[in-house]
């Protein structure tokens, strides 16, 4: 039997499938255009699977609510676009200090503020790394095309109960509005892969949640099984209660960093689009590199050599491979749906300023043209 | 045999915070003997508060215990008890916790009508944070943030509450522990929501600039504004504008529960029965 399956479908309804079948049994939110789908789809598929959706009164009730059902050890997710992701900010915060895994899907559309509702942008990808006050380590991914709006869902699951902490799934309104074909993991498959969070199983007396090893998350286990802990959005120590001691307080937020800066090989993916043998790179992704692809296929019909590198996931950012690229290549392309939030980040690894730009704020999704005009320009 | 707190509360982070005097422990120590009469195991309590000297009281009590953002608690709790509709789920939220910054969970809370237990500690001031106003503060009170004297209207969180669908919804006093603990029982025994304000002294940070700087002072204006639901219901209009009525204020037995009507929509989607109608639902409109 094959491990995959054709579906017709939208990204939107692909990242509700994707999580009902990663186990998800619980959603809290709030309609927000271009992702309220997610919740339309996903409210009828939890309860049939005994699961729970409910729509709550506020952005800030529905990542709550999200929260509240990952703390008792359910998994679990919220859906949004930025204005949402601007008022969940303060819980999202929450769910990083208590280490609280969590699905957020961000269905990015034009902004600031109530921006182009309905349009395309990829204006939230800075907003992902820190959407909440303090110090902590995001983990971000980014669907490139339809299938990973499932494949980079389900994944995302994973890597919220591996690391324990909040996990980014960037969709935006060109993917997520997109309905056509899509060969995706059959849920079968998807169940096989689930990996659950660790648990403790010895003496509820010796549990302490947060005691682990400077790399590693916090332990939780399920609410009501006997081991009764506390969570707070204080500092705690490795029992989870308040305390102001200098030298705990200095060791959570180290760990809160290096539980997820120690393994991001575990959380890095990317893909390399014809750079073997390209003269010029460009650097995309979400839906911008859809374009991308196909501009790079008819300029090579052309004789101009280009190829693509696309971060699936941009936080943490593949740093040591965009290095390594940027040695490499002399001429680099960054094309972004924004002012140039990731460039930064780019130019950052790189350890180089002379990257080219194209950028588009006017919330309409690149077309080939823009980006082989400008290839044409390099 | 004295009764033995000890074996609820979190020993080890005694003493707690709060100043000497404080009706926080007063509402502790009812709760704990109403979680002790309802016979509810420890594992399958848990126990949500908020931002405030109220957000305190999770970290005593021995269950499983949520100390969350500011106003937010019934949110938090909404997720935690809809995941798990068999266990006590059960807030503590001051005034400005949840009447100010979480007045909108507040609301909807209610209107949901899930089975939780919400007990609002009503000390009339933000106590933690040195005396800013709250929205029960009472109009001409100093308060730091209003040193003038505040205008800013106060209001009747159990009015609140009922309006918005509370199934139920009582007020006691610090003053009387005994009716306290009563009162909680019925509350957290009510299958729905229930809400409780439960008005407490800040003799620190309300009492001090309001010439009520003993505990005992403060207990006694608590004293002077509130009258038994009995008798309340006596007095006259402009007589009932001065005070509040204690005891249980509200119970409907009949409003659906939000757990249980959830079960209802598992059904329709497990194609156990027909979608939801209107003709379920005595209010129409």
């Amino acid at each position: 039997m094959s491990a995959t399956r054709e579906v017709i479908s939208s990204g939107n309804e692909l990242a509700a499938m994707a999580a009902v079948d990663a186990g998800c049994r619980f959603f809290g939110g709030y309609p927000l255009t271009p992702s309220s789908e997610v919740m339309h789809v996903i409210s009828d598929l939890l309860p049939k699977v005994g699961g729970a959706a409910i729509q709550m009164e506020d952005e800030i009730a529905g990542v709550a609510a999200a929260i509240g059902a990952g703390m008792s050890g359910v998994r679990t997710l919220t859906a949004t676009s930025g204005p949402g992701i601007s008022l969940k900010a303060e819980n999202l915060g929450l769910a990083q200090m208590c280490e609280v895994p969590l699905v957020v899907i961000n269905v990015m559309r034009g902004g600031p503020s109530t921006g182009l509702p309905t349009r395309v942008s990829q204006g939230d990808v800075a907003q992902a790394k820190n959407p909440s006050h303090g110090d902590y380590k995001s983990i971000t991914v980014c669907a490139g095309n339809l299938a990973e709006c499932y494949t980079e869902t389900v994944r995302a699951f994973n890597l919220a109960d591996r690391f324990m902490q909040p996990v980014f799934v960037l969709l935006d309104e060109t993917i997520g509005h997109m309905h056509a074909k899509a060969e995706i993991p059959t849920a079968q498959a998807v169940k096989e892969g689930i990996v659950p969070r660790k648990t403790f199983d010895g003496a509820p007396e010796d549990y302490l949640p947060y005691g682990v090893e400077q790399d590693q998350p916090a332990v939780l286990n399920p609410m009501f099984t006997g081991y009764r802990y506390h969570y707070t959005g204080l500092h705690h120590d490795a029992s989870g209660f308040p305390t102001e001691e200098i030298e705990t307080c200095r060791k959570l937020i180290d760990r809160l960093f290096q539980k997820v800066e120690k393994y991001t090989d575990e959380i890095e993916s990317n893909e390399e689009y014809m750079i073997d043998d390209a003269d010029i790179l460009i650097i995309g992704y979400g839906s911008a590199s859809l374009a991308i692809k196909e501009a790079i296929n008819m300029l090579r019909k052309d004789g101009i050599k280009v190829g693509m590198f696309r971060p699936i996931t941009l936080w943490p950012s593949p740093e040591k491979r965009l290095h390594e690229l940027g040695q490499k290549f002399d001429k680099v392309l960054s094309v972004e749906l924004n002012q140039g939030q990731y460039l930064e980040e780019i130019q950052r690894s790189m350890g180089r300023l002379d990257i080219a730009k194209l950028t588009k704020t006017n919330g309409r999704p690149f077309s080939p043209s823009d980006i082989i005009e400008k290839v044409k320009e390099l | 045999m004295a009764f033995n707190y000890d074996q609820y509360l979190r020993v080890n982070k005694m003493p707690t915070l709060w100043c000497w005097g404080c009706g926080d422990g007063v509402i502790l120590k009812s709760f704990i003997r109403a979680v002790d009469k309802l016979g509810w195991k420890k594992d399958d309590i848990c126990l949500v508060s908020g931002i405030g000297c109220s957000g305190r009281f999770s970290s005593y009590v021995d269950f499983n215990t949520v100390h969350t953002t500011h106003g937010r608690t019934i949110a938090f709790a909404t997720g935690i008890k809809l995941a798990n509709p068999d266990k006590h789920v059960v807030c503590v939220a001051g005034d400005g916790d949840a009447l100010a910054i979480g007045g909108n969970h507040t609301i909807h809370g209610c209107r949901r009508n899930i089975d939780i237990t919400m007990i609002l500690i009503n000390n009339f001031i933000y106590g933690l944070t040195n005396s800013q106003t709250s929205p029960t503060t009472p109009q001409g009170f100093w308060t730091v943030s209003q040193k003038a004297g505040n205008i800013d209207p106060t209001f009747d969180a159990c009015k609140l509450a009922e309006a918005a669908g509370a199934s139920f919804v009582g007020r006691e006093t610090v003053n009387s522990p005994k009716k306290m603990e009563k009162l909680m029982i019925q509350a957290m025994e009510h299958k729905g929501f229930s809400f409780l304000d439960i008005q407490s002294n800040c003799h620190i940070n309300l009492g001090r600039k309001n010439k009520m700087q003993s505990a005992m002072a403060n207990l006694d204006w608590i004293d002077s504004i509130t009258v038994s639901k009995k008798k309340y219901d006596t007095l006259s209009p402009e007589e009932q504008k001065n005070v509040f009525p204690t005891g249980v204020l509200k119970h409907d037995t009949e409003a659906k529960e939000y757990c249980e009507l959830y079960e209802e929509i598992k059904k329709v989607h497990q194609g156990e029965r027909k979608p939801i109608t209107q003709d379920e639902f005595e209010k129409k409109i």
